[in-house]
């Protein structure tokens, strides 16, 4: 009798489960493939294009290489930033420093909020022409006026700056990690008499380095996925420039999909840019896996 | 040697001190400012108001002034409670079976589970919206909240999973030989032990739900029907210059909700991110 009820009951917990998976995620990925090489505007049916939208994006497409520029500039140079002065800080922190916990505290705090609207628009304020910034500047005696928002040149660094500022859960995770070094290793290199700096690059960080990976991919696939920063930032539309900003120096990946499939419901060209981004994300993380078998230390 | 200890300690104290009040200033600039009259806030980098007026809490409230932040506040709470029931329901309900029985086709649909993992968001989202589209749901809660109820949140489910594979088996056993159905084993045993992940759970959905923009940014439209996210937007949206009170104290109390979890729940945050690399 137990074996029976065993039998049917897996498949009666998974049914919410089962439901998702098919309604959700399965069915829609066929679909937004599919989608992907027709004209689609919700209102009139899909027609099939073959593979005009992916011929579009590299040729007719002005925005398109803006968006793939200003996301790679973007995720390639404020994660490894972030990661930087958060395993410094892991380093620092990890040595036994009195009030630990309300450093890790104040140190996570723009981690919890950074990706929320209220942080984007006091983003917005800190670098406009008016901002804090500029008052900053002012008065240190440099004569600032412009808004670093609205200068293409300046403007996707406000959103890395905003990146790097969230360095406290990676750094949360890297000390966790640096826990777990065996203390005898570390000891047993200082009695060889290696250098405080020795012991870091050749005992902690090659013992952490899985956890170095495991951050850096977690990171990058996020930062590929930003979208509320540069919306808000870039001023929704409303702003300077319109939505992307000016010159399109903030239309992020995600931004430009977003503005074709839903603000000019093209749904069929969303689908193909979402796509594209999958592949792009996907070979990101193959390659980055593939050189980590160099330089990961797995016991 | 030990006196030298004493100073590099003080100084290191000092550095980090220093870095942390660099780290927080724009926020307490913030929250401060929220506080100061609209005409000083760009004047002043002082985080303490010299003259305290919450006159930008009262005219922010009001928002356009057809619908005030009240039922931008009762949406978005209304969306995040139900969030974390449909998470914690599903996801427990999901995590059990996989860690716990046996069935036919358990490794494939494992393997299914994972995959969605790496799957963005934006693979699906044009379906999605397709469908939510034709069943008339544009304008409506149920984009954000029925998803929830149907285990969408991978991450949860493993980390619900991993918890319950580590709660003894002899538990589940010796209930089985007292005559404890399938059921009863999960709602008397395993239920009541995996409340620590179901914490976890709790805390981290409803501060996604609570800070999601994108998903409720395309499905909602009319303002009464607008979360606090999106009624901040309003602000960055219209032309009008002078509302930057007003828009700091709206963000401020935006972030409340965030900040009281953060205090109470500050244990439970920094071993779900060290364990498992939820991000905050």
């Amino acid at each position: 009798m137990r074996s029976l009820k065993n039998r049917t009951a897996p498949y009666v917990f998974l049914i919410p489960w089962i439901l998702g998976f098919v309604i959700l995620t399965a069915i829609p990925l066929f679909m937004s493939l599919y989608f992907s090489f027709t004209n689609y505007n919700l209102l009139t049916a899909p027609k099939t294009v073959g593979f005009s939208n992916y011929i579009k994006m590299f040729t007719t497409d002005v925005h398109f290489k803006n968006a793939l520029k200003v996301t790679f500039l973007y995720v390639f140079v404020s994660v490894p930033l972030q990661l930087l002065v958060s395993l410094i800080l892991a380093l620092v922190l990890n040595k036994g420093v009195p009030g630990l916990s309300m450093f890790r505290a104040a140190y996570y705090v723009p981690s919890l909020l950074g990706g929320s609207v209220a942080i984007s628009i006091l983003w917005r304020q800190i670098f406009g022409m008016q901002g804090l910034l500029n008052l900053i500047l002012q008065r240190m005696g440099i004569n600032s006026t412009i808004s670093w928002i609205a200068s293409p040149k300046t403007a996707v660094w406000t959103l890395v700056i905003l990146r790097m500022w969230q360095f406290g859960s990676p750094m949360i995770i890297f000390l966790a990690a640096i826990k777990q070094v065996p203390a005898e290793l570390v000891e047993a290199a200082e009695i060889d008499g290696a250098t405080r700096l020795q012991r870091i690059t050749r005992i902690v960080i090659p013992m952490i380095s899985p956890i170095i990976l495991f951050n850096l991919i977690m990171q990058i696939i996020s930062a590929f996925k930003v979208f509320t920063e540069s919306y808000i930032i870039s001023g929704g539309g409303g702003g300077n420039g319109g939505l992307g900003g000016v010159r399109d120096s903030l239309l992020f990946y995600t931004l430009h999909i977003y503005s074709e499939g839903f603000n000019k419901m093209r749904m069929g060209y969303a689908s193909a840019l979402a796509w594209f981004l999958v592949l792009i994300m996907a070979i990101v993380t193959g390659v980055i896996f593939a050189a980590a078998r160099k330089f990961v230390y797995y016991e | 040697m030990k006196k030298n200890d004493r100073t590099v300690m003080i100084i290191k104290l000092v550095l980090l001190s220093v870095f942390a009040v660099a780290v927080l200033y724009p926020l307490a600039w913030m929250i401060g400012s929220s506080f100061k009259p609209e005409a000083t806030i760009f004047k002043d980098l002082g985080v303490i108001p010299k003259q305290f007026t919450v006159e930008n809490y009262f005219i922010g409230w009001k928002a356009n002034g057809r619908t005030s932040f009240s039922v931008f506040f009762r949406n978005s709470l209304f969306i995040s409670i139900l969030c974390v029931i449909g998470n914690l329901l599903s996801c427990v309900l999901t995590a059990y079976p996989f860690a716990r029985l046996r069935f036919r086709g358990q490794n494939i649909m494992f393997a299914l589970m994972m995959m969605t993992l790496m799957i963005p968001q934006h693979a699906t989202i044009v379906p999605q919206y397709v469908y939510f589209y034709k069943l008339g749901w544009i304008d409506t809660f149920l984009p954000m909240i029925i998803p929830k109820f149907l285990a969408t949140d991978t991450f949860f489910i493993y980390m619900v999973m991993q918890f319950i594979r580590g709660i003894p088996r002899e538990l589940d056993e010796a209930a089985i030989v007292d005559g404890c159905s399938v059921y009863s084993v999960f709602t008397r045993i395993i239920l009541p032990l995996t409340r620590p992940a179901l914490v976890t759970t709790t805390i981290f959905t409803f501060m996604w739900s609570w800070n999601d923009f994108f998903t409720q940014l395309i499905y909602l439209r009319s303002a009464p029907k607008y979360t606090v996210t999106l009624g901040l937007r309003m602000f960055v949206d219209s032309t009008a210059k002078s509302a930057f009170g007003a828009m700091f104290a709206m963000s401020t109390l935006s972030i409340v909700p965030m900040l009281i979890l953060f205090v109470l729940f500050q244990r439970q945050l920094v071993e779900g991110i060290a364990t498992s690399g939820l991000k905050g």
